[in-house]
């Protein structure tokens, strides 16, 4: 019983400090979608001038705050595929490293070495090398190239966790009842990481939709989202800044909960798969 | 066939990390004119950066940054790691308190940076709040576009990189190891800091390098959230970058590269990566 009591005398100072924190990382963002909603004559802070719709349609009419709808569709392309390589190459690696191979150190840390480098020197980089080669930048092929080399590492990174966990029964068993190593993979463990696998997904496109500073070289011409609104933040003085901002969180939030719900309805079809309801 | 699965994570990194890096170090030798680049080997990049004292007060005010916003974040973050896991109860609640407090590292950097401006700017809710009150009768200047701001937003941007490793460290200590200190008459803070912490040292160190690095390169968090009014090795990096001196920036960058491998090399002396995950 004294255990209990020591333990909660900590839980309400932890507890309060929790909100806090929960408070301090939400608090700006909702600041910003008020603000978003701001009357025609509204201005960056608060007060609120009226509630209006005003500065959405600003950001949908009007050229003169950037080429915003374009950038955003190709945006969102762009984090599809980011999404799609992401999956079907981290899968293919976790599966590598599981049973290991000449050079899975080399490997390993070279995949976390592309993950810490300083984001500044490997758009430079990725530019300067296009630029030598007599390659065109272009956001499917460089910035393709630059938003991989920070998806892919978060992906092994989670598979790693995923296979340290895994267990390897399962897939004894089938082995053991005639199963080729490619119904192993496609009928046992990727039915088992299923939701894993989505969160995944879910890293590989939002982190590339929201990717700024490793794109900044590596788009050409055309610019992705968080470029356009990196631009905004230094010309645009209006809130149509903040109505953008709520948007783009709009459709990131969007894409977290249809991942959390197919994680979900995974989750559920496994439970009554095994209890046989 | 594990070959096979490994090739594309390789043939990625190598096409996106390693080249790119490789020639950053070539271009670092080579002179440049106003229009172009020069391919030549010189060390007159790397001499024009040594000898140059801007150099210096660059470093030290981002050492300045990193260590400030390591401090903060290491102590914030694990504080929330400790709360999640030691005193919520059930896992359910755990994991949907632990995802509240993730969820925001999946939206846009660039978002939560712009969402500080209606708080802390002249007319923000910080300085109504002081003025309304009456604690000060002028606005406080130095809330926003200051090394103030800019140490706040790197904070609110990278503390999740400290509490998913800690926390992840915490859920697989042996609980049977608290019980036992207890037991033996250890007080609450006796069991934290002999037990818990020695214990979390490689979640730790996985946040650690994760925010060191994350702030050693950054440029966009700093030119944003001190408006352009302060610089780190980054921001020199991209004004170089800016002015086309892509020699001179790619010297920066190989130093820079440096001084972040020693950081980290020294880190994953505490840690086995490959076995924490």
């Amino acid at each position: 019983m004294q255990k209990v009591s020591t333990r909660e005398r900590g839980y309400w100072p932890l507890l309060c400090f929790f909100v806090l924190f929960i408070l301090f990382l939400y608090g700006p963002m909702f600041a910003i979608f008020t603000l978003s909603f701001q009357g025609p004559q509204g201005g960056l802070t608060f007060p609120m001038n009226g509630v209006s719709l005003h500065w959405f349609a600003d950001l949908f009419q009007t050229q003169r705050v950037g080429d915003f709808k374009t950038s955003f569709l190709r945006s969102i392309t762009l984090a599809f595929l980011v999404m799609i390589i992401t999956v079907v190459i981290s899968l293919l690696a976790g599966l590598a490293f599981r049973r290991g191979f000449k050079g899975d150190g080399v490997v390993f840390y070279m995949t976390i070495a592309s993950l810490i480098v300083p984001s500044i020197l490997l758009t430079l980089g990725i530019g300067l090398s296009f630029d030598q080669l007599g390659y065109e930048a272009m956001w499917y092929t460089s910035g393709l190239g630059a938003h991989l080399s920070w998806t892919l590492p978060f992906g092994l990174l989670i598979m790693f966790a995923v296979f340290n966990r895994f267990n390897k029964s399962y897939e004894e068993a089938a082995r053991d009842m005639g199963a080729t190593p490619f119904q192993v993979v496609k009928m046992v463990i990727i039915p088992i990481i299923a939701p894993s696998l989505v969160g995944v997904g879910l890293f590989g496109f939002t982190l590339s939709f929201d990717e700024f500073a490793r794109s900044l070289l590596a788009m050409g011409v055309k610019n992705s989202l968080p470029l356009e609104l990196f631009g905004m933040t230094t010309t645009v003085t209006t809130p149509t800044l903040y109505a953008l901002g709520t948007l783009i969180t709009v459709v990131s939030f969007v894409v977290i909960g249809i991942s959390f719900l197919v994680i979900h309805i995974l989750q559920r079809r496994r439970l009554r798969r095994q209890t046989g309801v | 066939m594990r070959y096979l699965q490994i090739a594309p994570l390789v043939l990625v990194l190598l096409g996106f990390f390693v080249l790119p890096i490789a020639l950053i170090v070539i271009v670092s030798f080579w002179d440049y004119t106003a229009y172009s680049l020069v391919p030549d080997f010189i060390w007159l990049n790397y001499e024009e950066l040594f000898t140059s004292k801007v150099t210096y007060t660059i470093y030290l005010k981002t050492f300045k940054f990193v260590l400030l916003t390591w401090f903060f974040t290491l102590v914030i973050g694990f504080t929330v790691a400790y709360f999640l896991a030691f005193h919520v109860r059930t896992l359910k609640w755990q994991m949907a308190l632990f995802l509240l407090a993730t969820i925001p590292f999946l939206t846009s950097n660039i978002i939560r940076m712009i969402a500080w401006i209606p708080v802390l700017g002249r007319n923000g809710l910080v300085n109504q709040g002081l003025q309304s009150s009456g604690l000060t009768s002028e606005p406080i200047t130095w809330l926003l576009y200051s090394d103030f701001s800019v140490v706040l937003a790197f904070v609110h941007l990278y503390t999740l990189f400290m509490v998913v490793p800690i926390f992840n460290n915490m859920m697989r200590i042996d609980r049977s190891y608290i019980e036992a200190a207890y037991d033996a008459g250890a007080t609450g803070w006796q069991t934290l800091w002999r037990v818990v912490v020695p214990l979390c040292k490689p979640g730790i160190a996985i946040g650690s390098i994760f925010v060191i690095t994350l702030v050693m390169g950054d440029f966009v968090t700093v030119q944003t959230m001190s408006g352009g009014q302060s610089a780190s090795v980054g921001v020199a990096m991209n004004n170089k970058r800016a002015l086309l001196q892509y020699p001179a920036a790619a010297a920066d960058a190989v130093i820079l590269l440096i001084v972040v491998l020693i950081i980290v090399a020294l880190l994953m002396r505490v840690v086995n990566l490959r076995k924490a995950l």
